[in-house]
């Protein structure tokens, strides 16, 4: 089954609730996957910096000492914001490559689990209402956001086949739904050069997207693509830096509904996800189309 | 009249009110307001029982309903109606996909538009959408009747049996064996009723074209393979 969400705000006054209306909506699609929760979120961009959230198993050890260590090994700017299991390192945009390798010797068991100068990730095994706690979600502030809670089906219940997924710099997807040729595709874009770290069916499909976005097509293009090459179920949400997209498989059979005001674009599974919103009432609410795309840009 | 606000009552409390009704009593009135999208509302009744919902309803909203006249101001999620067996539903807005699936009978009337597979194994029931349906309605539909004032999508009346489709609009495609048929004065008496039972007065039947089961895949033939 799974859950997804996601929120779109225009309105810039909205901004400080982002944490606090994504969460709610994870919450109420709780019934729709109990195994593992995730959020991505776009907060400021910050001038020539990028962030990598990190993730590991023994957090305590792992993220003591790291600032100190990433420096001697010539990150000289890093900074770390522990936030329970995963933390956010921060670093000068063009020592990213070298802050990646630098943490692949220093902590070996440390996973990057999204990296990007607006966007943050945070995913774990349990409830939404668990893992948004513990990260603190509603506290955070943003422009944009999607979040999933997951009935397993295509890999195992782990941190790292959690959604959302990210496989390129301020990209993220949740998907509900299963795809059936992505073996083939993951080879084909491992090809490419293309990181996947998972046997993950959805993760490759954020890697198609980082795939097709990098030969120069913009969010609602790579979406067009997808239509063609992804074969399964699939209704999926993509985040990008200044974007946010939606996309449905031609059966559609896996839920959605939207909403949009002057105010926002809303995306839920179910309308129960959407109810708690600002203006709800008043609020232009359909469900896409199957193969059409959506997509809207800051 | 009892009202029941789902904010503040458990939706079981509402749905075995309903169940406890008379089978055969004289009609009451139920009102139920803020269902936020809940699931099952008002599910397996079996009473003469009118029931208003203000708001939008989430999965299976009066599914297995029998007897009872229920009213959704609102839009209703997946399976809206879904078993039927009679008795009247309306969904003043939009219903989502499987509306009035595998329905034996009663009247199911969407005002706004329909998803994909509206009517999907219909077995009796009369469905009527003021809007568009999605792709792949009344997909085997057995019996009963589906009225489109507006466009169907793709796939129409895939592997139909014996139920009519009426549409007033454009068909993107016809499904396997479901074919355009003659409009006799036997359907044009059928649609007239239904549109009125449907409350709809400023539309023609003759508007309408029939489509129907072609009745090439009721037994197995070795040249329609490909069909399969």
């Amino acid at each position: 089954m799974c859950g997804i969400v996601g929120l779109f705000l225009k309105d810039k006054s909205l901004e400080p609730q982002l944490g606090t209306l994504l969460s709610e909506m994870l919450v109420t699609m709780t019934d729709r996957g109990p195994d593992s929760a995730g959020i991505a979120i776009y907060g400021a961009d910050q001038n020539d910096l990028v962030k990598l959230t990190i993730q590991s198993p023994a957090p305590e050890t792992d993220f003591a000492g790291l600032t100190e260590d990433l420096r001697k090994a010539g990150i000289t700017n890093a900074s770390i914001l522990p936030k329970s299991t995963h933390a956010v390192i921060t670093v000068s945009g063009d020592q990213l490559d070298a802050t990646r390798t630098a943490l692949e010797e220093l902590r070996p068991d440390v996973r990057i689990m999204g990296t990007g100068s607006a966007m943050e990730i945070y995913k774990e095994v349990g409830l939404p209402k668990d893992v948004l706690e513990r990260f603190k979600i509603s506290d955070m502030t943003g422009t944009h956001g999607i979040g999933h809670t997951r009935m397993a089906t295509e890999s195992a219940v782990t941190t790292l086949g959690a959604h959302p997924f990210s496989t390129g710099s301020d990209q993220c997807l949740v998907h509900n739904g299963s795809l059936s040729n992505h073996n083939n595709l993951r080879r084909e874009l491992t090809r490419e050069g293309i990181r996947l770290e998972t046997q993950n069916d959805s993760e490759v499909a954020a890697g198609y997207l980082t795939g097709e976005m990098a030969k120069g097509k913009n969010l609602g293009e790579a979406l067009t693509s997808a239509l063609d090459d992804l074969d399964g179920f699939f209704t999926f949400v993509v985040g990008t830096k200044s974007g946010f997209g939606v996309v449905r498989d031609p059966i559609a059979c896996k839920p959605a509904v939207m909403a949009e005001t002057d105010a926002y674009v809303a995306f839920g599974s179910e309308y129960r996800a959407l109810v708690n919103l600002p203006g709800i009432e008043d609020a232009k609410v359909w469900e896409p189309e199957p193969a059409t795309v959506y997509f809207w840009e800051h | 009249m009892p009202v029941f606000d789902l904010a503040t009552t458990e939706l079981r409390a509402l749905n075995q009110a309903l169940h406890a009704l008379d089978k055969s009593g004289a009609s009451e009135n139920f009102e139920v307001t803020n269902p936020r999208g809940a699931h099952a509302v008002a599910v397996g009744i079996d009473a003469p029982v009118n029931v208003t919902i203000d708001g939008s309803v989430g999965y299976y909203c009066a599914g297995m309903n029998e007897k009872a006249n229920i009213t959704v101001n609102g839009n209703a999620g997946p399976g809206v109606a879904e078993n039927m067996m009679s008795g009247k539903v309306v969904i003043k807005g939009d219903a989502s996909q499987y509306a009035g699936a595998t329905a034996h009978g009663g009247l199911l009337v969407i005002e706004g538009n329909a998803s994909s597979r509206c009517g999907i194994s219909m077995k009796g029931v009369d469905i009527v959408v003021k809007g568009n349906i999605g792709h792949m309605s009344a997909f085997m539909a057995q019996s009963g009747n589906l009225v489109v004032l507006g466009d169907a999508g793709d796939a129409l009346g895939d592997s139909l049996y014996e139920a009519r489709l009426f549409v007033r609009g454009t068909v993107k495609s016809l499904g396997a064996d479901c074919e355009k048929k003659e409009m006799r004065a036997e359907h044009i008496e059928v649609l007239t009723k239904l549109l009125a039972d449907a409350g709809i007065t400023d539309v023609k039947p003759e508007e309408f074209t029939r489509y129907g089961s072609a009745r090439t895949l009721y037994n197995f033939n070795v040249d329609n393979f490909d069909a399969y």
